[in-house]
């Protein structure tokens, strides 16, 4: 009657993650570098499914749609993936507080407004479209920043954060009007679907708009890496150490804001990632940025990469890279709170 | 610990290596002064203790001599020369700080902490080396958490926690070191642990600055100390001349006894 019990060690899972927790740098590259590849060859053509790379040298559609459509897509993806969980981390460092994602600060909400202005008042091209989409992502952040310098309320970090959440929904509130303006057959699809956020019709030149504010971006928040450690102490304690605590904040957060406006406009609001994917890396790291900042972009990487994969392969029409990203990351974040090593702090 | 440069920081137990005159500090404009035309001298290489009434400015009073608080009159020199005057990197090799409390959100491992102290010596874009992490070592050594190194921050008790703190502002190797409140949550075999570190460290030369509102604390580790009262210095010296029942009962506002116990001195409120 009885019945032998699975010894909780041997199973695969927890084996990879003892194997991540040892080298994480080594698997999450290699996983990285494979997920990349292997996109290349996921998709709708000739079949759904794979694409056998014999497929590629022989058929030149193949080729054409591999290099043409598939590739700046997926490097797109990649990218939304590395800068939305870069940022992410770097915003969780800086405000201090593990809850924050690179959308607050009126961010995603500016550019959402700038894209259905875009797309309402202009019927614009996919170019002008991103174009608005960074400069509202940008005077949402701008506005945030002003409120909170005037703002006569607690602390700094306090200010930003209510600021970004009266800038919200400032933008919020405007595009709900944009929505209700809308054309209910030609516009408002557009919109929504803007909103749901996916990598759909990214060609080389929206691959091109954005490389240049991401690599640039990312580059900074990447050598400053052990330096976010310093910038999530107490402010007195960062000065105490050398640090000039709020110019090297704003310098950061500039970087990452720049980055995710770029991506966001491209893609989308996309969820979720910034958010989760830095917890699940400093589980495989530890807290110290040093180590943790690098591994969450190459899990952001990776599951903006698996998530766009999915969105274009599953089903006959695309579905929407938001909606993927925040089903997975919402799994992924019960799975977490479930987990039974969790640490508990505060 | 020492690194070389610390000769020309005048005379060691002779010199003041902090000198503060005519202090004048508002948190909301004159007319709410917190501290008013203050002076006082710290001397080089001893332990100075800062005493005084809950509100009487000493937390303020330590944020200035670290330079974080700016006076809006009166100057503060450090081994000679206007605090204003030193560049960030130079003040923060000389000048360490161990808070009252510190919110740390993310749960860095304690060596992995204790490596933030060496960020003096690192430019913005470098990253602590071989010779920084052997700097942090020997300061977790100093303060006996060598071995929990490897754990994780929120997982050390209330007083490791401080003693790690200690560690993080001790790998900073700094000529002076500000504690705020180094014991207030400590029990009583931490703060026995705590004090005889801080000894220490005063035997090797380091000037320790700490504010307290405990006088028989001030009494146990401190060789001079500071009554202060509603942003003022009553009286300053050497403990001896300084703790006695008359001047902690005129800063305290209630009456104090001072007794003497096996050579030290016990405080009481009678």
């Amino acid at each position: 009657m009885t019945v032998a019990k699975p010894l909780p060690q041997a199973n695969g899972w927890s084996i990879m993650r003892a194997a991540l927790a040892r080298r994480p740098f080594l698997l999450l590259g290699l996983a990285f570098v494979i997920v990349l590849a292997a996109s290349l060859f996921v998709g709708r053509y000739p079949e759904p499914g794979w694409m056998s790379p014999a497929t590629l040298a022989q058929d030149e559609v193949a080729r054409r749609l591999v290099l043409n459509l598939r590739l700046p897509r997926v490097l797109s993806a990649c990218l939304l993936g590395v800068t939305l969980a870069a940022a992410g981390s770097v915003m969780q460092m800086i405000f201090r507080n593990p809850l924050v994602e690179p959308g607050f600060l009126g961010v995603s909400q500016g550019a959402a407004f700038g894209a259905a202005l875009s797309i309402i008042a202009l019927d614009a091209s996919p170019l002008i479209m991103e174009g608005l989409a960074t400069v509202f992502a940008c005077l949402g952040l701008g506005l945030s920043y002003l409120l909170a310098r005037r703002a006569r309320y607690g602390g700094w970090i306090l200010r930003l954060v209510l600021s970004g959440i009266a800038v919200s929904a400032l933008f919020s509130a405007g595009v709900g009007v944009l929505k209700y303006l809308a054309d209910p057959l030609t516009q408002l699809p557009d919109i929504v679907f803007w909103m749901l956020g996916g990598m759909w019709g990214v060609t080389w030149a929206d691959l091109l708009y954005l490389l240049p504010t991401v690599i640039l971006s990312l580059v900074i928040v990447y050598l400053m890496r052990w330096r976010l450690n310093l910038l999530s102490l107490d402010d007195d304690i960062g000065f105490s150490l050398g640090a000039a605590p709020g110019r090297e904040r704003t310098l950061v957060l500039v970087a990452a804001v720049a980055a995710t406006a770029a991506v966001v406009s491209v893609a989308g609001i996309v969820g979720w990632i910034g958010l989760l994917i830095p917890h699940v890396a400093r589980r495989f790291t530890g807290a110290d940025a040093q180590r943790a900042l690098p591994a969450s972009m190459l899990l952001g990487g990776i599951f903006g990469l698996v998530c766009d994969d999915l969105a274009r392969t599953l089903l006959p029409g695309e579905i929407p890279l938001g909606i993927l990203a925040s089903l997975f990351g919402a799994l992924l974040f019960i799975g977490m709170m479930l987990s039974r090593n969790i640490r508990v702090e505060r | 610990m020492r690194e070389a440069g610390s000769e020309n920081l005048g005379n060691r137990g002779t010199g003041a290596i902090l000198a503060v005159s005519g202090l004048t500090f508002s948190y909301d404009g004159p007319g709410h002064a917190v501290l008013r035309d203050l002076s006082l001298e710290v001397p080089t290489g001893a332990v100075t203790a800062i005493l005084g009434p809950n509100g009487s400015g000493k937390t303020t009073l330590l944020r200035l001599l670290l330079g974080v608080l700016h006076p809006a009159a009166g100057q503060i020199r450090l081994a000679g020369r206007p605090l204003a005057s030193y560049s960030r990197r130079e003040r923060s090799q000389l000048l360490g700080l161990v808070p009252q409390d510190e919110h740390i959100p993310f749960d860095f491992s304690v060596l992995e902490y204790v490596l933030l102290g060496r960020a003096p010596y690192l430019g913005p874009l470098q990253m602590p080396g071989e010779a920084d992490r052997q700097a942090a070592l020997v300061a977790l050594h100093t303060v006996g958490l060598e071995a929990l190194q490897g754990r994780a921050l929120p997982s050390l008790s209330g007083g490791e926690r401080q003693l790690a703190t200690v560690a993080r502002a001790l790998a900073q190797q700094p000529h002076v070191l500000l504690l705020d409140e180094p014991t207030a949550h400590l029990d009583l075999s931490n703060q026995g642990r705590l004090l005889t570190i801080l000894r220490h460290l005063a035997t090797q030369g380091t000037t320790l600055v700490l504010t307290t509102h405990d006088p028989n604390l001030a009494a146990a580790v401190a060789g001079f100390a500071v009554l202060m009262r509603s942003g003022q210095v009553l009286v300053a010296g050497p403990t001896e001349t300084t703790l006695t029942a008359e001047k902690l009962s005129a800063t305290y506002d209630a009456p104090v006894r001072v007794f003497q116990v096996d050579g030290r001195r016990l405080i009481l409120l009678s």
